[in-house]
């Protein structure tokens, strides 16, 4: 039993190499750039140590901006997304015929490329000089006036914003919640329907509470997910988010990497942490609010 | 091939640190004959399935050495013993078939004991045949029942033809039916091989059916090695006793007074050359006659009626347990309501214990 | 009899309500279908679209191809994300496998340790990645693109909870047979862990197909984009004046690979996600 010392670190080899040079330095080595002030990528030279790059990056516009896109979306998305899939998930388990299908349908966003598909939502929003779009014919059907949501006032590019990334997350929040919804003891509900309690008090003393787990998890891992948006926003606004105001904060991060503004890893850094700071510290309070609440079975 | 174990023992480390070690093989000496059947048995935690694995080459042992034949195979690593193992779930590889299954031995072999694909075959479903499951070599393991199973696991181990063929509870996933069945088929296959054959269980009745020799053992410790009739007949000490044979022993305080045997008042036998002392009496269920003039008086319970035997379920005072269970002949006739019953004792069937070491005496 | 009633009506409000969420998660597919089969005139006569067309055409695919390199890119999707998913199931399952199953010193120590990584998000390692990429002269390269997404914590331990559900016993008779640690691995272990290897795989290579951020960070030079990237570079410059039926026509194919892949896998992907997968 010996050898299988050497043997088994052998075997853990690759992972612990990879994981080394991209996991572990990178993150000690990120909270160092953060503090090396005026940090030159050509030269690799900075001049002084301190928080510097945290003071520049919190009085940047461009950053400020996108804290407050971020923290818009983040509000939005995630009650309506996770409020939405519940609904759909309770429809779906009371039904039987057509169930397969919608569930296979509901999935499709979650196969599909990011990118791609937020062309197609660009295109459906846009408001041209050819075409007003599909969007705005819809609205003007209606009674309403169109607007051009890609590239005219804030509150519609919000709408869009959020409007696809509810249709993005959607898929994963009805799967996990409809396979939650069908793990609930069906004993339950008859036991329920026997004391004679209506459908309304069977949800809220039944269901919610066997399934409030699965909320929760829904809710912290929606919270670090909206807090990281970016990929949906360059799909619709394209790759210059700040000029489009419609950055986020990974967005700046890369902006400062990358881009525009050229290399400046410090500010990146920096903002890089104040992110993990903000999501570690609400999924910190999503939990110790969820320990108290979720009633675990 | 002959089994030696000399002065085997094997200590497992604590679990934690306030934990005491575990002794779970402890000072291990004897030889197994080859080409017989023997079964390891003892309760559940008795350090026999150690044993088994110690044999197999799956544990090291902490002092001590195994010989196969002449050669030390101590600190062999287990596919150089060349063992077979059978496991009480079988471990079959549940995405082989059957044929898989039992060649997969087969393909480890190197060097010169390479074998041909065609040759892997014909071994195969040579093994198969020896067993009786050679109708089934696509099958896959969940199609099978646990009888078909187990007959693959014994092929999977037979298959390299080992010196030895360790089983570990082997029946003991069966149904009762099938049991007796498959524990007749075991010792067919073993007759028919002649391999070296050590099987471990907890059924005592299991172990004396079909073994040549019995290990009894406890707590890592050998209590008795024997014929299963001769320890039966003579058990070294009253775990022994009380361990083998269904109904249970009855075991009584007694006492020797002057070549007497008393329990309570009762002088209940004559016991020649022996000395006084106090004792415990062990009683075979059969070894009790009616007798209404016999020496012993109980309490009379119930009787159930077993067809060729009668079951007198009785009390005494000086009984240890809950009843007295006695079988005998139904020629013997009870009157209902009848509140006491007496009886006479076969010599041989009575056997005296130490109070102290439990040792027989 | 008015309880019977109302139960129907709230079944049709219910399949109401699905189905118009079917239609919004339908319709954009629908529109780029559409629209890719469009002609180019027609597309831009049409002030208000309509929502059919008459006179589908094919050309839209053939300028999709010839105005933009669009075959490159999807060779250079498939080379990474063959690549990457070959190479992180060739780190991960000995990984794996030396958590489940061998013992050594300082396992449990390692193991933790892998675990708090777990909570590590890309975010904030990619900085640093970039940069070692950079220094290492790996920009459009391969490599540069292959490298830091070789190695999943999580599928580590997805993995390792699943190998260790095989019993003990196997592994013995194996051992008693013979068998070396590797060929168990190779021939016991993953044949019977087969479902969580396939999920893995198929989870990895929707995330590879999908990715966009690192190789945006890695590549400048359009022989080294994948199709996220070509898609972005299609909108910003591809395609002359808004060429939207060739876009369209060029979303579909980046699509289809994928959607194809889940309806044949669909069973297995619902259930390889609903286990833990989370997009990206």
């Amino acid at each position: 039993m010996k050898k299988n010392n050497l043997k088994a670190w052998l075997y853990l080899l690759p992972a612990i190499l990879f994981l080394g040079v991209f996991m572990v330095y990178p993150l000690i080595d990120v909270c160092v750039y953060s503090v090396e002030e005026n940090y030159n990528f050509a030269s690799q030279s900075f001049t002084g140590v301190g928080l510097g790059n945290f003071k520049y990056v919190l009085s940047d516009p461009y950053f400020v901006q996108a804290l407050k896109n971020t923290f818009l979306i983040v509000a939005i998305t995630v009650p309506l997304s996770t409020g939405f899939a519940l609904l759909i998930s309770l429809g779906l388990s009371s039904i039987k015929t057509l169930r397969n299908a919608f569930q296979t349908i509901y999935f499709l966003p979650y196969v599909t490329n990011t990118l791609a598909v937020g062309l197609v939502f660009m295109i459906l929003f846009k408001k041209t000089a050819y075409t007003d779009g599909m969007v705005n014919l819809l609205i003007s059907k209606f009674g309403g006036t169109g607007v051009d949501f890609i590239e005219g006032p804030y509150w519609a590019k919000m709408f869009v914003m959020c409007f696809y990334t509810i249709w993005i997350v959607m898929p994963f929040k009805i799967l996990i919640l409809t396979s939650a919804l069908a793990s609930v003891n069906q004993d339950y509900y008859k036991a329920a329907k026997v004391d004679g309690a209506s459908s309304g008090r069977i949800f809220r003393k039944i269901t919610l509470p066997m399934i409030s787990p699965t909320v929760f998890y829904l809710i912290i891992t929606g919270f670090i997910g909206a807090f990281k948006a970016y990929s949906d926003e360059v799909a619709l606004f394209g790759t210059n988010l700040n000029a489009a105001g419609m950055n986020t904060i990974v967005g700046y991060v890369y902006d400062m990497l990358y881009g525009d503004s050229g290399g400046y890893p410090s500010y990146a850094a920096a903002a890089a942490l104040i992110l993990f700071a903000i999501v570690f510290t609400i999924t910190y309070i999503n939990l110790t609010f969820s320990k108290n609440k979720v009633q675990y079975m | 091939m002959k089994v030696v174990l000399e002065n085997l023992t094997k200590r497992f480390p604590p679990r934690n640190k306030k934990g005491a070690e575990v002794i779970a093989v402890n000072n291990f000496n004897f030889e197994i004959p080859d080409g017989q059947l023997i079964g390891l048995l003892g309760p559940s935690g008795c350090g026999k399935s150690t044993t088994l694995n110690l044999i197999s080459g799956l544990e090291t042992p902490t002092e001590g050495k195994i010989f196969f034949g002449d050669e030390d195979v101590t600190n062999l690593p287990p596919e150089e013993r060349g063992v077979g193992l059978v496991f009480q779930n079988y471990a079959l590889y549940p995405h082989l078939t059957v044929e898989e299954n039992i060649i997969f031995p087969l393909q480890n072999l190197k060097g010169a004991q390479k074998m041909s694909k065609e040759a892997m075959h014909q071994k195969a479903v040579e093994t198969a045949k020896l067993v009786q499951i050679d109708g089934l070599m696509e099958r896959k393991p969940k199609e099978m029942s646990g009888g078909q199973q187990q007959r693959v696991a014994i092929a999977r181990a037979l298959v390299k033809v080992p010196r030895v063929l360790l089983l570990d509870e082997p029946l003991s996933n069966l149904d009762a039916r099938l049991r007796l069945q498959t524990r007749e088929e075991l010792r067919r296959i073993q007759r028919d091989t002649g391999v070296t054959t050590i099987f471990v269980t907890h059924d005592q009745e299991e172990a004396m059916s079909i073994s040549d020799l019995i290990i009894v053992m406890k707590d890592g410790v050998v209590h008795q090695i024997g014929k299963p009739q001769d320890v039966y007949d003579e058990p070294a000490n009253l775990f022994v006793a009380q361990f083998l044979g269904t109904p249970q022993i009855n075991v009584f305080h007694g006492e020797v007074k002057g070549e007497k045997l008393y329990i309570g008042d009762e002088a209940v036998l004559d016991v020649p050359g022996r000395k006084d002392m106090p004792v415990w009496v062990g009683i075979r269920p059969e070894g009790f006659i009616p007798d209404e003039n016999g020496p012993l008086t109980c309490r009379m319970d119930r009787v159930e009626v077993m067809g060729r035997d009668v079951s007198v379920v009785s009390t005494h005072p000086q009984m240890t347990g809950r009843c007295i269970r006695s079988i005998v002949s139904s020629e013997n006739k009870f009157e209902p309501g009848q509140q006491t019953v007496r009886f006479r004792l076969k010599p041989y069937k009575v056997f005296l214990f130490d109070k102290e070491s439990e040792e027989r005496v | 009899m008015i309880e019977k009633k109302s139960a129907s009506f709230s079944r049709v409000l219910i399949y109401f309500f699905l189905i118009v969420w079917a239609l919004i998660v339908l319709f954009p597919f629908y529109w780029m279908v559409l629209t890719s089969v469009k002609s180019f005139a027609s597309y831009n006569s049409e002030y208000i679209p309509r929502f059919f067309t008459t006179e589908p055409t094919l050309d839209n695919y053939v300028s999709a191809f010839e105005a933009v390199p669009l075959g490159r890119y999807f060779l250079n999707t498939l080379i990474f994300t063959v690549a990457t998913t070959g190479l992180m199931m060739l780190v991960i399952i000995p990984a794996a496998f030396a958590f489940a199953r061998l013992e050594f010193k300082g396992r449990n120590a390692v193991f933790a340790l892998f675990l708090s990584l777990m909570m590590i998000p890309t975010e904030l390692v990619i900085i640093t990645n970039y940069v070692t990429i950079v220094n290492w002269n790996m920009r459009n390269t391969y490599l540069g693109l292959i490298l830091p997404s070789v190695t999943s914590v999580f599928y580590i331990y997805l993995l390792k909870e699943n190998f260790e559900a095989i019993p003990d016993e196997l592994y013995q008779a194996a051992k008693v047979d013979g068998t070396s640690d590797l060929k168990y691995l190779v021939k016991v272990m993953i044949p019977i862990c087969q479902p969580t290897v396939v999920t893995i795989i198929i989870l990895k290579v929707i995330e590879c197909w999908n990715s966009y951020v690192w190789p945006r960070l890695i590549t400048y030079d359009s022989n080294y984009f994948l199709v996220s990237n070509g898609i972005q570079e299609i909108r910003e410059n591809g395609f002359g004046r808004e060429n939207t039926p060739a876009m369209m026509a060029a979303v579909v194919v980046i699509s289809v690979p994928l959607i194809v892949l889940f309806l044949v896998f669909r069973k297995k992907i619902m259930a390889g996600v609903s286990r833990g997968g989370t997009k990206g």
